[in-house]
C-alpha cells in the first residue's frame, strides 16, 4: 500500500516536469529537423508560468469548470496507471477526462472551438479501440489486467502483441495530435482554425491545459513502456529507450507528414488497428 | 408472505392493470380526476411489484414459486384472446387495406388454436413460475414502465394543446399503455409457452395501436411495418412451440431449457425459433426498421417501446434460452447478429439529429450488446445482459420522457435546437446530461456492464465480439459526446423559456434521474442480490464478481468527483472573478457571439452545427446494406439448424 502512494506521489510530482521537458524536446529536435535554433529546452515551463501570471479571460462561467475538471481526471487516470490498478479502467478513465476537454470547447459557443470539439471527438473515435484493444492484449498475453501484474510478468508483453504495438504508435500520432493527424488543435502555426479546440482558453486556463497535456504524455509513454517490462530489472532500460526512441519517432512524422483529411484519419486509423491489432488478437486467441 | 399471498399478488399483477385500462378508457378527457386515478391505480401496482420482487429475491436456493396447474377457465379466455387480437388485425388490416398482415396474423394463430382444440397441447405442468429473473423484470416493469404510464397523462395533455390536428384519443392512448403493462407481467411471469405465446402477441398487437395512435399516414405504414415483423416472429415464435408440444410433448419453458443440446439435437429447432422471434422484437437487424418507425408516435409510448416493454421482451427470451446457446451454431449466429447491430447501430446513430432518432439507434445498438452477450451463453454474459438490461431501461426512459419534454417546451426535438439547453431550460438539460452520461461515460452503470461484456467476450475468445465492440464503443463515444456538447454549449444573451413541464411528469423524471445515480452506488450490491441468484438458477454455479475489489472503490472515487466538481466550484471562488469576454471569431464579432460582421460589412448570423457525416454513414448508404447482411445471416442460421435437422 506504501509502495502505491509513493508511486503515485511520485507520478504526481515528476510527471508535469517530465511531460514539460518531454515537450521541450520535442521543440528543440523539431528545429533542428527544420534547421532553425529553436526554443530553449526549458521553455514550456517558461510559457506555463508566464500563462499562470497572466490574467484569465473566460467566455463563460462553466468554461473554467470543465478544464479544471479535465486536469484532475487525467491526474486520477495516470495516478491510477502508475498505482498498478486495472487497465480497463484507466481507459475508461481517460475517456472521461478528454469528454471533459471537449465540452469545455463546445461550452464557449465560438466557431474556432466548437470546430475543434467535434475534430477532437472525431480522434477519439479514431484512437478509442485500439486503445482498449491495448487492454485487452496485455491481458491475452500475460492474463492480468492489472497493470501492477502486468509489470511483473514473465516475459516482455511486447513478444506477444507486437501488432498491438504497432497500432498504439499508429494511434499515438492521433493522440498527440501532431500532423498528420494534427486536426482538433495543433502546435504548428499553420493551422486553418487558429488554435482549434483551446482557441477560446486563455491565462492560467490555459496553463491547466497544458500541465494537464504533460500529464497524459507520460501516462502514454507509460503505456508504450509496459509493452517492454517484464520482471527482469533490466527491462527497465530497454523501455525507457524504446520510449525516447518512439518520442522521437513522433517527432520525425509531425515535420515530415503533412495534414490529412478528417476521413482519411478515419479510415487509416480504424483500418490500421483492425490489420495489426486485430490480427493480433486473432492469432492470440487461436494459439490460446 | 406465503406462496399464496404471492399468488395473489401475481394475478393482482396481471389482472389489475387491465382494468386499470378500462377505467383509463372511460374517462374521457384529461382532468385532475385522470391523473389521480393513474397515480393512485399505477402506484398501487408499483407497491404490489416491489412486494413480489423484493419476496421472491429475498428467498434462498431455486425457487419454486409455481402456481395454476388447472387452468381451464383461464386457457379457454386466452383461446378467446388470441381469436380477439386475430380478429383486431384482420378488421384494420382490411380497413387499411394491408392484406399482408391478415396472413400472418392467420398463419400464427390459427395452427395454436387447432394445436389447443385438438387437445395436443400438453397440460398438467404450472402456468406460472415466478423465480429470480421473473422478479427482476417484474421489478423494471413495475418501476420503469409505471413511472412512464403516470408521464403519459400529464404529456398527452400537453400534446394534443400542440398538435391540434390530431383527435384526442388520449383515454383510448393511456388504457393501451396499461394493458401493455399487465401483458408485460403476463409474458415475464408465464411458464407454459402458449400462455407466453398470448402476451407476445399482445405486446405486437398493442404497439401497432400504438404506433399507430395519430392515424397519419406515416403512422399507418410504420405501424404496420411494425405489426408484420413482429407478427412474422409470432410466427416463429408459434412454430416453436407446436414443435415443443407435439414433438418433445414438452409445454413448459423451463422444462425445455432443461434438455441439453448436445444429447438432443432437434432441441435447437423449437430455440432457434424462439430466438428468431426475440431477434424480431428486439429489433435487432434485420428487423430494426419497425423501431425506428416507432417514434411517430407521441413520446410516452417510445419511452414503453424502447425502455422497460417491448424490446426487453426479446432479450428477455433470449437470457432465458442462454444456457443452451451455449457453443451451438445458432448461439454463435444470434452474437454475431447482435455485435454486428451494436455495431451498425452506432454508426448510424452518428447522422442523424433527430433527438428520437439517435435515442432509437441508440437502443438498437445497446440491444444488440445485449443479445450478444445473451447469445455467448456463459454465466458473465448473461451477468452484463442482465446488468445492461437494467441500466438501459432507467436511463432510456428518463431520456426519451426528457426529449418528450423538451419537445413540448421549444417544439422541436432535434438535436440542433438543443443548442445552449443548459441556459434555455436548465432543469430539463440537467436531467438530460444526467441521462446522456448513463448511457455512456465512466463510472456510470451502461459502462459497468459495458465492461462486463467486454471481460466476458475476451475470455469465451469471440474475437470477432470483441472487435464489434471497440468499434462500437468508439462510434457510441462519438455520437453521445456531440449531444452532451450541443446542451453545454453557453450562448450569451440567451432567455431561460418557460418550463412547462407539469408536476406530474416529475413525479417520474426525479425517481428516475435519482435512480440513475444511486445505480451507480449500488451496482456491486445489485449483483450479489439480484444478478448472482439468476445465474445460479440458470447454471448452477457461483462466478466470482466481475468487477469487484478495488475497482470498485474506484470507480466510487470517480462518482464522487464527478459530483464534488460542480458543488466544489459553486463554493469556492473558481472562475469568479475572471474577465468575461465574447468568444473569438477572429476579430468579426458584432457585438454578441451569435453574430458576425462579414466580407462585405453586413451583420450575419453565426451558426455552429454539429458534425454528422452523412456522406459516409448516412442512412442511405448504411441502412439497407446492414440490413441486407443480417438478413443473410439470419436466413442462413434457420436454414441450417432446421435443415440441418430435417
Amino acid at each position: 500500500m506504501a509502495m502505491v502512494v509513493l508511486k503515485v506521489a511520485l507520478y504526481i510530482l515528476l510527471a508535469p516536469v517530465l511531460g514539460g521537458l518531454m515537450e521541450g524536446l520535442d521543440r528543440v529536435v523539431s528545429a533542428r529537423m527544420q534547421g532553425r535554433q529553436g526554443p530553449p529546452l526549458l521553455q514550456p515551463f517558461y510559457d506555463v508560468y508566464k500563462l499562470l501570471a497572466k490574467q484569465t479571460t473566460v467566455v463563460n462561467s462553466i468554461q473554467i469548470l470543465f478544464v479544471i475538471a479535465y486536469l484532475i481526471f487525467t491526474i486520477f487516470t495516470g495516478s491510477l496507471f502508475f498505482g498498478g490498478g486495472d487497465m480497463l479502467l484507466v481507459f475508461f478513465a481517460l475517456s472521461m477526462s478528454e469528454v471533459m476537454m471537449v465540452l469545455a470547447a463546445y461550452s464557449t459557443n465560438g466557431p474556432y472551438s466548437a470546430l475543434g470539439a467535434n475534430r477532437e471527438l472525431l480522434q477519439m473515435m479514431c484512437y478509442e479501440p485500439m486503445i482498449l484493444l491495448v487492454a485487452i492484449g496485455f491481458y491475452e498475453a500475460n492474463g492480468s489486467f492489472m497493470v501492477s501484474e502486468l509489470a511483473a510478468a514473465q516475459n516482455p508483453a511486447v513478444f506477444k502483441i507486437p501488432g498491438m504495438l504497432i497500432g498504439f504508435i499508429f494511434i499515438l500520432t492521433i493522440k498527440f495530435r501532431k500532423s498528420p493527424f494534427d486536426m482538433s488543435t495543433s502546435h504548428h502555426a499553420h493551422q486553418e482554425m487558429v488554435k482549434g479546440l483551446t482557441s477560446d482558453i486563455s491565462g492560467s486556463n490555459l496553463a491547466f491545459y497544458e500541465i494537464a497535456e504533460w500529464y497524459d504524455q507520460v501516462l502514454m509513454m507509460g503505456i508504450v513502456a509496459m509493452f517492454f517490462i517484464s520482471k527482469n530489472p533490466v527491462s527497465i532500460v530497454v523501455a525507457i529507450v524504446m520510449c525516447v526512441i518512439f518520442y522521437l519517432m513522433e517527432t520525425l512524422i509531425d515535420n515530415v507528414f503533412p495534414r490529412v483529411k478528417y476521413i482519411t484519419m478515419l479510415i487509416s486509423s480504424w483500418v490500421v488497428i483492425l490489420v495489426t491489432a486485430g490480427t493480433n488478437l486473432l492469432i492470440l486467441s487461436v494459439l490460446n | 408472505m406465503t406462496l399464496l399471498n404471492l399468488k395473489a399478488a401475481v394475478t393482482f399483477l396481471i389482472l389489475f392493470p387491465f382494468v386499470m385500462a378500462v377505467i383509463m378508457y372511460l374517462i374521457r378527457n384529461a382532468s385532475l380526476l385522470r391523473n389521480l386515478v393513474a397515480v393512485v391505480g399505477g402506484f398501487s401496482i408499483m407497491a404490489t411489484a416491489i412486494m413480489v420482487g423484493v419476496k421472491v429475491l429475498g428467498l434462498k436456493g431455486t425457487t419454486h414459486n409455481t402456481f395454476f396447474t388447472e387452468t381451464v377457465l383461464a386457457d379457454h379466455v386466452i383461446m378467446g384472446g388470441e381469436v380477439l387480437l386475430m380478429c383486431i388485425v384482420i378488421f384494420l388490416s382490411i380497413k387499411y387495406k394491408k392484406y399482408y398482415a391478415i396472413l400472418l396474423s392467420a398463419l400464427g394463430t390459427i395452427p395454436v388454436l387447432w394445436m389447443d382444440l385438438s387437445g395436443r397441447a400438453v397440460e398438467g405442468a404450472a402456468h406460472v413460475r415466478v423465480d429470480y429473473l421473473s422478479a427482476v423484470m417484474i421489478l423494471i416493469v413495475g418501476i420503469v414502465g409505471i413511472l412512464i404510464c403516470i408521464y403519459a397523462c400529464g404529456y398527452m395533455k400537453d400534446y394534443h394543446n400542440h398538435h391540434t390536428e390530431v383527435g384526442d384519443r388520449s383515454n383510448y392512448f393511456l388504457a393501451l399503455l396499461f394493458v401493455f403493462i399487465g401483458a408485460m407481467f403476463g409474458l415475464i411471469v408465464s411458464d407454459n409457452l402458449g400462455w407466453i405465446y398470448f402476451f407476445w402477441e399482445i405486446t405486437s398487437v398493442c404497439s401497432f395501436l400504438l404506433i399507430g395512435y395519430t392515424r397519419t399516414e406515416e403512422a399507418v405504414n410504420n405501424s404496420f411495418r411494425a405489426l408484420w415483423m413482429n407478427l412474422l416472429g409470432g410466427c416463429g415464435f408459434a412454430f416453436g412451440l407446436m414443435y415443443c408440444n407435439i414433438h418433445f410433448e414438452i409445454g413448459t419453458l423451463s422444462k425445455l431449457t432443461t434438455i441439453i443440446p448436445r444429447k438432443d439435437m432437434l432441441v435447437m429447432i423449437p430455440v432457434t425459433l424462439f430466438a428468431f422471434a426475440a431477434l424480431t422484437k428486439s429489433a435487432q437487424f434485420p428487423f430494426s426498421r419497425w423501431l425506428l418507425g416507432a417514434m411517430v408516435a407521441p413520446t410516452p409510448s417510445s419511452a414503453l417501446l424502447h425502455s422497460a416493454t417491448m424490446v426487453k421482451i426479446g432479450v428477455y427470451m433470449l437470457i432465458r434460452l442462454s444456457p443452451m446457446l451455449y457453443g451451438t451454431f445458432t448461439g454463435v449466429m444470434i452474437t454475431v447478429i447482435g455485435g454486428f447491430t451494436f455495431f451498425a447501430a452506432s454508426l448510424l446513430a452518428i447522422t442523424v439529429s433527430d433527438g428520437k432518432k439517435v435515442l432509437a439507434y441508440s437502443t438498437i445498438s445497446n440491444l444488440g450488446l445485449i443479445t450478444a452477450c445473451a447469445g455467448t451463453g456463459t454465466t458473465e454474459g448473461v451477468w452484463a445482459a442482465t446488468m445492461l438490461i437494467l441500466f438501459h431501461a432507467v436511463s432510456k426512459s428518463l431520456l426519451f420522457q426528457t426529449v418528450g419534454d423538451i419537445e413540448n417546451c421549444m417544439h422541436s426535438r432535434d438535436i440542433e435546437d438543443m443548442h445552449g439547453l443548459i441556459i434555455k431550460l436548465p432543469r430539463l438539460a440537467f436531467i438530460m446530461i444526467i441521462g446522456i452520461c448513463g448511457m455512456f461515460m465512466a463510472p456510470f452503470g451502461m459502462l459497468v456492464s459495458k465492461w462486463a461484456a467486454l471481460k466476458s467476450f475476451v475470455d469465451s475468445n469471440s474475437v470477432w465480439l470483441v472487435l464489434f465492440l471497440v468499434f462500437g464503443s468508439g462510434s457510441t463515444l462519438f455520437y453521445w459526446a456531440k449531444w452532451l456538447g450541443k446542451i453545454c454549449t453557453v450562448i450569451h444573451q440567451s432567455y431561460e423559456l418557460e418550463d412547462i413541464t407539469p408536476k406530474s411528469e416529475m413525479i417520474s423524471l426525479v425517481p428516475l434521474t435519482c435512480m440513475i445515480i444511486i445505480m451507480c452506488f449500488a451496482f456491486p450490491w445489485m449483483s450479489n442480490t439480484m444478478i448472482q441468484p439468476i445465474l445460479n438458477e440458470a447454471f448452477h454455479k457461483n462466478i466470482p464478481n466481475v468487477i469487484g475489489g478495488s475497482d470498485v472503490v474506484i470507480m466510487m472515487i470517480m462518482v464522487g468527483m464527478i459530483f464534488a466538481i460542480p458543488i466544489g466550484s459553486r463554493f469556492l471562488a473558481i472562475g469568479k472573478k475572471n474577465k468575461m469576454t465574447m468568444s473569438y471569431v477572429a476579430g468579426v464579432n458584432a457585438g454578441d457571439d451569435r453574430h458576425f460582421i462579414d466580407s462585405f460589412g453586413k451583420e450575419r448570423a453565426l451558426y455552429m452545427s454539429n458534425w454528422y457525416m452523412t456522406e459516409y454513414f448516412g442512412e442511405d448508404k448504411l441502412l439497407m446494406p446492414s440490413i441486407a447482411i443480417s438478413a443473410v445471416i439470419v436466413v442462413v442460421m434457420l436454414i441450417i439448424v432446421i435443415g440441418g435437422a430435417i
